[in-house]
């Protein structure tokens, strides 16, 4: 998709021209994918390109930001209304980079409040439809970001991916969408919600673009200190096949609660693999049914403590009159926060007081021990390559089944959740529908290797024809 | 079992206040959400070493010299109550 569009852009297409097209079909959109559209500033930029181009990977490419990745100028609000009007004075680190490989930021897309949710529904300014079945969930937190790519509103955006936050909605949408290695993405600008947990990766409509948009993102920044360096060749393995790679099939994500459909497209799938060269086998990951409580007592309770700094202070809503410092901060934050953000923020705070520290938050670091050594037990030297599983156990719910029923909610985190407690790389990718709703394939690599899962994902996707789908309610 | 007394306790240490309508839906939810974490208790971890990151690091040290920064004009223009250049705060004390 990228590559085309920069041939067309270079053989005299006008990027102003393609920028409007945009604008003019999100503005027509049902979808709210974006919070905000960052017109004048990608207009500008683009009558720039069309006078003089200039060179690099993304030249000329217009890209989406989830509204947690802060760039200077453009609205950045985390869908909450405690951040609404905030407008970043600097860039995130992955803005930076996408600017100096010559990309336009078009706009910042709709989340759920400081992604905390699966669904996009806990945002301030409402839910993002699926662009599939506009009655149904795009997935989330990063579900502006999906269904924008997904409707053709970006040719590719950003998103995070704190628990699933990216490969979730990938999956609902039926596009492509990588969580990278911890720390081989900076996350400086990233607005914080479990900084042990959280990247920021490419959502995409093919692999290839996603390996693109890695080159440009990946690498080292001094002002993240989880930051490593990348080795990069994203793009230059891209195409060496599955010969000789062993797919492990974890048990364990598979059968009860799993819908049979999604069980039987990533099946499907593991032959097509085996057709193309790969071999599989069956492999356990035994504490896979702890990774949720552990995930969420972690992420509630450093939440807890990241969301201390939003006081309408510095920035964000103020309201009233000023009365004692505490009295005026906690009104402001119970007006300034959804409900969603309430119930983890004061969940973790619990989790963090004195005399349930033990219980609750060392006890979930000890198990997210249990489930790293699962993963690196799995994918040893004489193990297998990658996994493969269902990236989530359900297509999109509707809109509304789920959201009064905050449990039933963080039970679809199942199958992505493990992965961000391991720091592995994960990618999901379309591997057919259920009932017309796009389903997604999971596939894991080790720490770190997101060159094979990009490998193994672009000769999956070359065999099959799921990723070409468009969705008939947009056109 | 969480009671509204104890949602009464955690709302002032987050600092959000909690409204009467709000605390009884607080007191059904954070049961069920922390009942479900009690499963965990099933797993003996006596022995097992908590893992705070999955990324191995060592510290990094620089030369601390001054280099730009943000001006007091652009630290400001998110702030909306401000006086003479500072941030403007309820009383502290």
């Amino acid at each position: 998709m990228i590559r085309e569009l920069q041939e067309g852009l270079f053989a005299g297409g006008s990027a102003e021209e393609m920028i409007n097209s945009l604008f003019e079909k999100i503005r027509r959109s049902r979808l709210n994918a974006y919070n905000h559209i960052a017109e004048d500033q990608a207009l500008e930029r683009a009558r720039e390109f069309d006078r003089a181009p200039w060179e690099g990977r993304l030249a000329g490419v217009p890209i989406a930001i989830k509204s947690s990745i802060s760039t200077k100028g453009i609205e950045t609000n985390c869908s909450s209304r405690i951040l609404s009007g905030y407008i970043p004075p600097y860039d995130a680190h992955v803005i930076e980079r996408l600017k100096e490989e010559g990309a336009i930021i078009i706009g910042k897309t709709n989340m759920d409040e400081f992604a905390m949710g699966t669904s996009t529904e806990t945002s301030y300014f409402g839910p993002t439809k699926n662009p599939w079945d506009l009655d149904r969930v795009p997935g989330g937190s990063s579900g502006g970001s999906a269904a924008a790519v997904a409707a053709g509103e970006a040719p590719a955006s950003l998103g995070s991916d704190t628990g699933g936050s990216i490969r979730c909605p990938a999956s609902f949408c039926g596009i492509v969408g990588l969580k990278p290695t911890y720390g081989l993405v900076s996350r400086y600008g990233l607005v914080s919600y479990a900084n042990s947990l959280e990247q920021i990766g490419p959502l995409t409509a093919n692999v290839e673009d996603a390996a693109l948009m890695m080159e440009a993102i990946s690498g080292h920044d001094p002002r993240d200190s989880t930051s490593v360096k990348s080795e990069g060749g994203y793009l230059s393995g891209l195409y060496g096949g599955v010969e000789g790679l062993t797919f492990g099939v974890p048990e364990e994500y598979f059968g009860e609660g799993v819908d049979p459909l999604v069980e039987e497209a990533v099946w499907d799938a593991i032959s097509k693999l085996e057709e193309l060269g790969a071999s599989w086998k069956m492999v356990s990951l035994p504490h896979t049914k702890y990774a949720l409580a552990a995930y969420y007592i972690i992420a509630m309770s450093v939440a807890s403590s990241n969301l201390a700094r939003f006081d309408g202070l510095r920035y964000g809503l103020r309201l009233g009159a000023d009365q004692d410092w505490h009295t005026t901060f906690s009104e402001i934050r119970a007006a300034g926060f959804g409900p969603e953000v309430k119930r983890r923020v004061l969940l973790g705070t619990y989790a963090l007081s004195a005399g349930y520290y033990g219980r609750y938050y060392l006890k979930a670091l000890k198990v997210r021990t249990l489930i790293k050594q699962d993963f690196e037990r799995a994918l040893s030297a004489g193990g297998a390559d990658l996994l493969v599983t269902p990236t989530m156990p359900v297509p999109a719910f509707k809109i509304g089944e789920r959201i009064e029923d905050p449990l039933s909610l963080y039970m679809a985190d199942v199958f992505t959740v493990p992965i961000n407690l391991a720091g592995v790389p994960a990618i999901s990718v379309p591997c057919g529908f259920a009932d017309g709703l796009p389903i997604g394939l999971q596939i894991i690599g080790r720490h770190f290797d997101e060159a094979a899962v990009l490998r193994a994902a672009e000769a999956y996707e070359d065999a099959t024809p799921y990723h070409e789908a468009v969705p008939k309610e947009v056109i | 079992m969480i009671t509204g007394e104890d949602v009464d306790h955690i709302s002032w240490l987050a600092s959000i206040k909690v409204s009467e309508e709000e605390k009884a839906a607080f007191v059904a939810s954070f049961n069920s959400v922390l009942d479900y974490f009690h499963q965990l208790d099933e797993l003996a971890t006596d022995d097992v070493e908590p893992t705070y990151r999955v990324v191995d690091l060592t510290n990094v040290f620089r030369e601390d010299v001054a280099k730009e920064s943000l001006s007091q004009e652009e630290s400001l223009r998110n702030a909306s109550r401000t006086e003479n250049g500072y941030f403007k705060s309820p009383r502290i004390v």
